[in-house]
């Protein structure tokens, strides 16, 4: 029996699709959430730290699986292997219901005004595709402010000055800092900098009919068992499939978006849960599967009207690539600044994002969540022994001296780093794998040496005894949990992959709806960006479809 | 209809019963006695104990043998980490040859001095000879080396860190719900 055909298709069910499944499904439109992944749930994935969103030495708690799929990644020299998906290399966000925002650490960052106008604020930069958003920060605000409401955020932006001009306050009041913060909020002050508590997609008191957060240690790349962590698969993704428009069909992965012989969009065709090829047509499709998949599933729609992919008769789709350079510094601080009040992150200082000379961009500089006791054996002072009994020695007398101050660098555009479809190498169901290329641009160093500088005298100033820098923003492809750029917007069809509606240019009913829409990718995490495109993309079909607009 | 469903299941299950016993009496006759390991021989497990217990020594806390980091690995071989199967079967291998050649000893017959001295020529890619060409000694060592340290600070529930040992020992309670602190295991 074949799938009832409906209004729209999304897929991907994450910050960005669950967002627009809810938008479209309560404005009456008929909708199938596609997820390849299915419900990942405290219950199964536990306080596991070798199985957790940051370390994965032992799988994807939060998907994808090592047996069915896998990437190619190209080094640079030029040699390519394949990588699985529990491997650093494959740049993972997450394949479940919600995606990232299950296990994520919950910052919710809106970007800066500048952030939307790099070209016009620093020029074009050389063998750079550095470019202005086809839209502004005001054009986006209101769609933040339903992010931060709808999602729920809890935070003070009256303390930051460098903040983008808003409407409302946040709905929650912010958290408060444990010991190491506190020593970090003090420091900022004493050296004129502006401190300010981090928003975050978290509940410090109860909201959405979710209780408060109980402070963990175990939330940055965990699920929560209380529920306090705001993603989609708890707020938005509930609300479509209760509205009775919406049918979430999990663990089934998309393959192809389907053209008919007049060259236009009619649905996709997807493996469902039994791996049977099946078909599902739709009035529109919006493709939400984050900066790799959105652009590995164009890519993969070839046919006669869309040689090269849809969307890619210009060769723009999977270009720009972009994550973040992480980077900042330890400190060892002779008392103990460990209290165990979780998560850790909450002060942040936004003094050196954007506006330092010599530089483009920058990035904001908070105290990092708390290290999990594997990950911290490979925290060590430059020439330290990484095994035996010195390393043993260190663990156990420094975890709780340890603090680190670091921070997303918003990387320079890249047009050579890229996701292509491989031409052998297929996955689990026959479909042609990511293949990632490329690398940052070379003058990322150059702006992460500095924010690393400013975060060792920051940890200096807190009493930090011993420091060191870790400098983000070498060799290599950037993009794992903040992928961003494959398919930009812009209003020039041959620099860029949609309109400023997320609409394919040239395809009426086809949008993108993720951070692959992102121009740059700001020097903050970027999930709350991503789910005000997801407000404005479906707010925009929405809106459009109740003029009687049906994409044609 | 129903009953004949019911014989057959019966049937079925008596019969599964016997074939699984009779599997176990007669691996038992055929190799005496069990090994207690999925993945590695009885004597690849003393060697890779000796490496372990050189990652993350004894102090006033036990260290990588006591922890059941080999028990880690092991189990991990058979899991996730059967893709390093051949790596570890030829790396174990080759320590095992070296030495024999080197000292007429095995590795864990060593004094630990010694032991950890062989163990920073593999860190720094200086050893000598064919088993280790093409930086082997290094790759070898940085598996042996990350994979005793997710063993010893991992969850126990992968098969080390026993009885929390390393949480313990960086004063760290779990599980981490707040007020529900304590050692399950």
């Amino acid at each position: 029996m074949g799938n009832k055909h409906v209004n729209a298709i999304v897929v991907g069910a994450g910050a960005g699709g669950g967002i627009v499944a809810k938008e479209l499904s309560v404005a009456g439109l008929s909708v199938v959430l596609f997820e390849r992944g299915g419900w990942a749930t405290y219950d199964d994935t536990d306080t596991d730290e070798l199985k957790s969103q940051r370390t994965t030495v032992l799988g994807n708690a939060y998907g994808p699986d090592d047996q069915r799929y896998k990437r190619v990644v190209v080094n640079n020299d030029g040699s390519a292997n394949i990588v699985l998906p529990s491997e650093g290399g494959y740049n993972n966000n997450a394949a479940c219901v919600g995606s990232g925002t299950v296990s994520y650490g919950a910052m919710a960052w809106r970007f800066m005004q500048e952030d939307f106008k790099l070209k016009t604020t620093y020029g074009p930069i050389e063998g750079s595709t550095l470019d202005d958003w086809p839209i502004t920060y005001e054009d986006l605000e209101p769609c933040y402010e339903k992010a931060e409401w709808e999602i729920g955020v809890a935070g003070d932006a009256t303390q930051n000055p460098f903040g983008a001009p808003r409407n409302k306050p946040y709905p929650m009041p912010p958290f408060s800092h444990n010991k190491e913060a506190k020593l970090l909020y003090d420091a900022a002050k004493r050296l004129g900098y502006h401190p300010f508590p981090i928003p975050m997609l978290r509940n410090s008191v109860p909201y959405g009919g979710r209780p408060a957060c109980i402070r963990m240690r175990t939330c940055c790349g965990f699920a929560c068992p209380v529920n306090a962590k705001c993603g989609t698969h708890n707020t938005v993704i509930p609300i479509a499939i209760e509205s009775g428009n919406c049918e979430l069909r999990i663990n089934s992965v998309v393959s192809e978006i389907l053209v008919n012989e007049q060259g236009k969009i009619t649905g996709v065709t997807y493996f469902d849960e039994k791996n049977r090829k099946q078909t599902q047509t739709a009035d529109i499709v919006v493709v939400s599967g984050s900066a790799t998949e959105t652009a590995r599933l164009l890519l993969n729609s070839k046919s006669k009207f869309f040689p090269k992919g849809i969307g890619n008769e210009n060769d723009w789709v999977g270009h720009n690539l972009q994550g973040h350079a992480y980077t900042g510094a330890y400190g060892i601080f002779e008392d103990e600044v460990y209290d165990d009040l979780g998560p850790g992150a909450s002060v942040a200082i936004s003094d050196f994002n954007h506006h330092n000379p010599g530089i483009m961009g920058g990035g904001v500089l908070c105290n990092e969540f708390i290290r999990m006791p594997y990950s911290f054996t490979g925290i060590r002072p430059p020439g330290s022994a990484s095994w035996g009994k010195e390393h043993k020695a260190f663990q156990r007398l420094n975890f709780k001296r340890v603090a680190q101050a670091v921070g997303p660098y918003q990387e320079i555009p890249n047009f050579e780093a890229r996701v292509e479809v491989d031409p052998t190498v297929k996955d689990f169901w026959g479909i042609p794998v990511a293949r990632l290329s490329g690398t940052r641009h070379e003058k990322d160093i150059e702006g992460c040496r500095l924010m690393s500088e400013k975060a060792e005298l920051w940890l200096k100033e807190a009493g930090a005894v011993q420091t060191w820098q870790s400098v983000g923003g070498g060799k290599g492809i950037s993009g794992g949990q903040h992928q961003a750029g494959t398919c930009r917007m812009g209003n020039d069809p041959k620099t860029s992959v949609t309109d400023k509606y997320g609409r394919i240019h040239a395809v009426p009913n086809l949008f993108v709806a993720d951070g692959s829409l992102n121009v740059n990718n700001g020097g903050f995490n970027p999930a709350l960006t991503i789910m005000a495109l997801g407000f404005r993309v479906g707010g925009y079909i929405a809106s459009e479809w109740s003029k009687g607009n049906r994409f044609k | 209809m129903k009953k004949q469903l019911k014989l057959t299941r019966r049937r079925f299950i008596t019969l599964s019963v016997l074939g699984a016993g009779g599997m176990c009496l007669l691996s038992r006759c055929a190799n005496p006695p069990l090994s207690p390991w999925r993945f590695v021989t009885e004597q690849e497990s003393k060697l890779l104990d000796a490496l372990v217990e050189q990652i993350i020594p004894t102090d006033e806390w036990p260290g990588g043998r006591d922890a059941g980091v080999t028990n880690f690995i092991d189990m991990q071989l058979t899991g996730p980490y059967a893709r390093y199967q051949e790596s570890y079967r030829k790396g174990l291998a080759a320590i095992e040859e070296t030495c024999k050649t080197k000292f007429q000893k095995r590795f864990e017959e060593l004094p630990f001095e010694e032991q950890t001295q062989f163990l920073k020529t593999m860190e720094a890619g200086k050893m000598e000879g064919k088993l280790w060409e093409k930086g082997f000694d290094r790759q070898f060592f940085r598996l042996i080396r990350d994979h005793s340290m997710q063993g010893f600070y991992g969850s126990p529930r992968h098969g080390g860190n026993k009885n929390n040992v390393s949480y313990k020992m960086m004063r760290l309670d779990y599980p981490v719900i707040i007020g529900q602190n304590r050692y399950n295991n």
